[in-house]
């Protein structure tokens, strides 16, 4: 089990460059085999083992000139090399250009130390901003635009797509195509501060159908509070957390955190620090420091009472 | 009585009174002003030597304790910040203030013993390099001692560098210490240029040179048009965080990937230079033990200048992912792939030479030959990332470190070890224990490759570089686990060499001049050589001066016995560029200490600039006035002036 | 002790007549000179590469801050330090020809001329509508043009002092290496400044960053 890894491929890009790293990882192999067995042959060849004396009394001799040996050396290793190289042009030139027709358009932004995804669409009203967290359809390409927030992040889902950066100062492009429907795990490969280590996020590739109902579930406002706990929950969130969040149909707006309208559909809290619950929850709102030293939350301080209101109310946010 | 200007240098041989008279000449002058002030090559490379295995030690130590915190997923050891700090300061440490400096001192050492002659072609800036180097390695140490160590990587890239992000002392300490060694490096390569194409033996013509001459000069020549990049890298960057510029940050439309560009146009050549003497000491060295001269002598000197040539033209290699369009990136990855033909050559005739030969397994010779397997899954690995699309998924995970790993500790490392065993008897006129230095080997070679083999896998399975902890569940826990066990047996492996050396130094056995029966003409002087090398200036005839009598080759034959005497002042021989006709009688400088006083100016200033404290920068900048006055004053006894009309 | 037995086949080196220390300008001291001046030539390759590079990739439009840089001072002032690299080679020859008078005039001319080179570059400097912290435009200008400056004050200290020792007769037709060595210092200074000039004073005239 190897989330991370990228010696099997679920989307299209990373289908383009899993056979060149086949290829590569082949011909090196064989490469070392190779030169290991001429080094342990020659090496076994050896006559005496030891010191200063035994080298003395080993006579010098001339020896053959043995160049032609480099040149066959060299003109074998070009061979796979040249293999490679135009293979990689190839794969270059089919895995490069960013989908001339996506199916869907994806802004995102890093910041130290989560995702900031934001979803285009043709109409202005279509459009919504969530973290961490991205949904993708199956079998329609994607095209992700990448934006650098603060410093230099990169983004990674490794069985779906190679990495981009993501720079200040300009826009990258990627993009990906899942070919199955399925949980893929990515993480930021650009170390950008003390929580690179915790700056994961979660593709999830769904059926097209199921994907529209999440989009339209994430297109709607936080909803009403029900109980007193939730009402009080909630004016507490917007004055407290709404100084960094933003909860879409209340008056919490920043965007200096990740966006919580819907924070409880997400399966990660943290950038996948940890897992979304009631539990976990509670521990991030009151000491986010001890959890992930050093992010921008700071340890909230809230006595119990807020702290349960708080989640009355948070665990609306589906 | 008016010395003459020009001279016909007497012929003759060695005999005791032209001895004593060399030593009188010769000897520096004891106490402090001998130790601040020597201007000896030979002290000067042992001190570059001592300093940098002190730090390859401290660089170790470091790792160790990361390795510690990786042991398993997460571990808690370490908080974010110490763990940046200590990767950062690991990688400053070993490749900045270990893997050149260490390469520099052998090649201090042993150049004019090679070349046949009596010093370096400017031996005070010598001196002066090294105090460079100590004194801004100290400068670095003290920012990481004091909690303020470089947190960003040995590569630095911004914004995270800039003072937005990382308000503190750490970057400051970096950029400016890297700005103070990169004047040692110059320093340094100026000289070895210098020394290179004008201090020859007569008859060392460049198709004589030994391997170490091409590979230290094209790693030096390289230096002095690469590191002012980096400086200039560090210089902006210091402007950006104290005096408000906007180079890199693009609020005032600065341009972070300029610190990139910058940065490896500087780094990637780097990355030839601190291996391309190391394999120059396995091309001298391996063919002792083979008892044959190297096969392809020709092809390996062409292949090394072809490979740092090449290395100048695929630095974007390391920008891959950085959305650069797709012609550029095409461009680099064939130049990445080209520049493994010329490495390879090396290899073959490495491999030829072996086979060609009657090898003799001493502990040089394992790792003269264990590297070349080595250097081949380093640069295996390499090739791997030079496929633009696969770099996609390598980059940035630990598959590039276990690159790197392979190709430093291989290509560089090893090298340095062997090259210890080899040439130790030279320096100290004591042989290694070879019992001990099997152990040494063993140990070394084997926890080095339990630590970093599986480290392709993990790299493979998706572990980014850089992260102070990571998840369980993500397939990498045994993983690191065995990385950790092999970096303390290599821990152990380095500390035999350690013992061994110290041993040796107390208890060795003599080792004579030339214990190896090798052809080099640093093997025909006393071991240690004296202070000036050569009683008389040898003559050389072909690459291997003492097995020219038992290679059988017709022709004219060296000559170490006669020759040029120079004895009436500290003089050497200097000569012309491409066939080393004698062409001028050098005067060498005495013991000075405008070398160090200039080094001090130096810190003071650079201690100035990181307090930002004017009067502190004006001393200093006086001091080197000052320093720089004394030193270039022209000298009767150097003849850089008339004497007074008398 | 006696000469061992030679083989005719071994060859000795038995140069006749060579020179003692450096004569002219074979030393080895102009070969250091020589690898300085390549590293700082680089440094300022890079400074340039600095300013192509961030204004090839700045946001269109504007990058440059004054699209017609001023020439009213720059220009004179370039042809002042080319000038003043003639004056500095007339006073080297001055030394070699054993011409006293010529060597003083020449090499403390250059001095007055690179003197005066600095100081209408500091007026330059505080004439520009911008400052250091501007913009990456300006950072670059004043940085380059500031570290061209700082070479220019090495090299006045470097002919103040060969203008000192000649004076002092320190030099003839023979032992002459460190005026060689000190008026080719001033020759770089002068050429970098022509690179410098030509990509901040005169590329904006021919659209580059406008």
């Amino acid at each position: 089990m190897t989330p991370l890894g990228y010696l099997d491929a679920a989307g299209q890009r990373a289908h383009i460059i899993l056979p060149l790293t086949w290829l590569t990882i082949a011909i090196s192999l064989l490469v070392c085999v190779v030169i290991a067995v001429l080094l342990w042959l020659g090496v076994r060849r050896a006559r005496s083992s030891g010191g200063a004396a035994e080298t003395r009394a080993t006579a010098v001799t001339g020896g053959r000139s043995g160049v032609r040996w480099i040149g066959m050396g060299i003109a074998i290793s070009g061979v796979p090399l040249l293999i490679a190289l135009v293979w990689t042009m190839v794969a270059l030139a089919e895995a490069s250009g960013p989908p001339a027709d996506p199916g869907l358009t994806l802004d995102i932004t890093a910041h130290q130390w989560w995702w900031e995804v934001h979803y285009d669409a043709a109409q202005p009203d279509q459009t919504f901003t969530t973290a961490n967290e991205i949904h993708i359809p199956v079998g329609q390409r994607v095209l992700v635009r990448l934006h650098g927030g603060d410093v230099i992040h990169s983004f990674w889902v490794p069985k779906l797509t190679g990495k981009t950066d993501t720079i200040p100062g300009q826009t990258n492009l990627s993009w990906m195509e899942a070919d199955r429907p399925g949980r893929y795990r990515g993480q930021c490969t650009e170390y950008c501060g003390w929580q690179h280590a915790h700056m994961a996020f979660e593709v999830v590739a769904e059926p097209p159908a199921q994907f529209q109902r999440w989009r339209a579930q994430q297109l709607q406002p936080a909803p009403a509070p029900t109980t007193p706990e939730q009402t009080r929950g909630r004016s507490l969130v917007v004055y407290r957390c709404g100084a960094c969040h933003r909860v879409g149909g209340t008056l919490a707006g920043a965007l200096a955190g990740p966006d919580l309208t819907h924070v409880m559909s997400r399966s990660t809290i943290a950038a996948g620090t940890l897992p979304t619950g009631p539990g976990t929850l509670a521990e991030w709102i009151e000491a986010p420091q001890a959890l992930k030293p050093g992010n921008l939350m700071p340890n909230q301080g809230l006595s119990a009472q807020q702290l349960t209101d708080a989640l009355a109310y948070l665990e609306t946010l589906k | 009585m008016r010395q003459p200007d020009y001279r016909t240098p007497h012929i003759g041989i060695d005999s005791v009174e032209h001895q004593s008279r060399l030593l009188e000449l010769w000897e520096g002058e004891g106490g402090l002003k001998g130790f601040l002030g020597t201007v000896d090559h030979k002290k000067i490379g042992i001190r570059y030597i001592v300093t940098a295995l002190i730090l390859l030690v401290f660089g170790g130590l470091e790792a160790l304790i990361m390795r510690l915190q990786l042991a398993g997923p997460n571990g808690t050891l370490l908080n974010p910040e110490q763990y940046d700090q200590l990767f950062s300061t690991h990688g400053m440490t070993m490749i900045f203030l270990y893997a050149l400096p260490i390469l520099s001192g052998f090649s201090n050492y042993l150049w004019p013993l090679v070349l046949g002659g009596r010093d370096m072609a400017f031996p005070r800036l010598n001196a002066f390099s090294y105090w460079i180097y100590l004194f801004s390695a100290i400068f670095l140490y003290v920012g990481f001692l004091t909690g303020n160590g470089p947190n960003d990587g040995w590569f630095n890239y911004v914004p995270y560098a800039s003072r937005d992000y990382n308000p503190g002392l750490n970057e400051d300490f970096y950029s400016l210490g890297m700005i103070f060694l990169g004047i040692s490096v110059t320093a340094g390569a100026a000289n070895f240029i210098v020394t290179a194409f004008r201090t020859r033996a007569p008859g060392m013509s460049l198709n004589r040179l030994p391997m170490i001459i091409w590979g230290t000069l094209t790693a030096n020549a390289a230096n002095l048009v690469v590191i002012p990049a980096v400086s200039l890298a560090f210089f902006l960057l210091w402007m950006d965080r104290q005096y408000g510029t906007h180079f890199f940050d693009t609020s005032g439309n600065g341009q972070p990937l300029l610190w990139q560009h910058l940065f490896w146009i500087f780094g990637h050549p780097w990355v030839y230079a601190i291996v391309l003497p190391a394999m120059s000491f396995v091309s001298d060295g391996l063919p002792v033990f083979c008892r044959r001269p190297l096969v392809g002598y020709p092809y390996v000197a062409l292949s090394t200048v072809a490979t740092m040539i090449l290395g100048f033209g695929v630095w974007v290699h390391h920008m891959f992912a950085t959305g650069l369009p797709g012609l550029g990136m095409s461009f680099f990855s064939a130049a990445s792939f080209v520049i493994v033909l010329p490495s390879a050559v090396a290899v073959f005739a490495w491999l030829a030479t072996i086979w060609l030969g009657r090898p003799v397994i001493t502990t040089a010779f394992l790792y003269f030959s264990s590297m070349i397997l080595m250097f081949v899954i380093g640069g295996v690995s390499g090739f791997m990332t030079a496929a633009v699309p696969t770099d996609w998924q390598l980059t940035d995970t630990y598959f590039v470190v276990a690159h790197i790993h392979y190709v430093l500790i291989g290509i560089n490392v090893f090298p340095v070890l062997g090259a210890v065993y080899y040439w130790f008897p030279k320096m100290s006129g004591k042989l290694m224990d070879e019992r001990l230095g099997r152990w040494n080997f063993w140990i070394t070679f084997i926890g080095f490759n339990l630590a970093f083999l599986p480290m392709h896998l993990t790299g493979l399975f998706g572990m980014p570089r850089r992260v102070y902890t990571y998840a369980d569940g993500m397939g990498w826990d045994t993983l690191n686990l065995i990385t950790t066990i092999g970096s303390f047996v290599l821990a152990v492996g380095v500390l035999l060499f350690v013992i061994n050396v110290l041993k040796s130094l107390k208890s060795g056995a003599p080792a004579g001049p030339n214990p190896w029966d090798a052809p080099g003409l640093e093997w025909s002087t006393p071991s240690p050589p004296p202070p000036y090398n050569f009683a008389v200036i040898p003559t050389v005839a072909s690459r291997t001066p003492l097995w020219e009598n038992r290679l059988g080759e017709s022709g004219v034959v060296s000559s170490v016995d006669r020759g040029m005497l120079l004895s009436q002042g500290k003089e050497s021989i200097g000569s012309s560029a491409v066939d080393a006709e004698p062409d001028m009688i050098l005067h060498m400088p005495e013991d000075s200490v405008a070398p160090f006083l200039l080094a001090i100016g130096a810190t003071v200033l650079f201690v100035g600039m990181l307090l930002k404290v004017w009067f502190v920068i004006g001393i200093g900048v006086v001091l080197i006035a000052l320093g720089t006055l004394l030193w270039l004053w022209p000298r009767r006894d150097l003849r850089e002036r008339e004497p007074v009309h008398g | 002790m006696a000469e061992p037995q030679l083989s005719p086949d071994v060859i000795v080196a038995a140069p006749r007549d060579l020179q003692v220390g450096p004569v002219g300008r074979h030393g080895l001291g102009y070969w250091g000179v020589g690898t300085l001046i390549a590293t700082e030539a680089a440094l300022f390759s890079y400074l340039l590469f600095s300013y192509y590079y961030t204004g090839a990739t700045a946001p269109v439009g504007g990058w440059v801050i004054e699209p017609h840089p001023a020439l009213k001072l720059a220009l004179p002032n370039t042809i002042l330090l080319l000038l003043s690299s003639l004056v500095a080679w007339i006073g080297e020859r001055g030394v070699l020809e054993r011409k006293r008078a010529q060597a003083l005039i020449g090499l403390g001319g250059a001095l007055l001329m690179g003197i005066a080179f600095a100081i209408i570059q500091t007026f330059e400097w505080q004439a520009k509508p911008f400052k250091l912290g501007a913009s990456s435009y300006s950072s670059l200008y004043f940085v380059t043009t500031g570290f061209h400056e700082l070479h220019v004050f090495v090299g006045l200290l470097v002919l103040a002092a060969v203008f000192a020792w000649t004076a002092l007769d320190y030099f003839s037709p023979r032992r002459n290496l460190t005026v060689s060595a000190g008026v080719l210092y001033w020759h770089f200074v002068d050429v970098i400044w022509l690179f410098v000039f030509f990509t901040y004073y005169l590329t904006p005239y021919m659209g580059f960053g406008t």
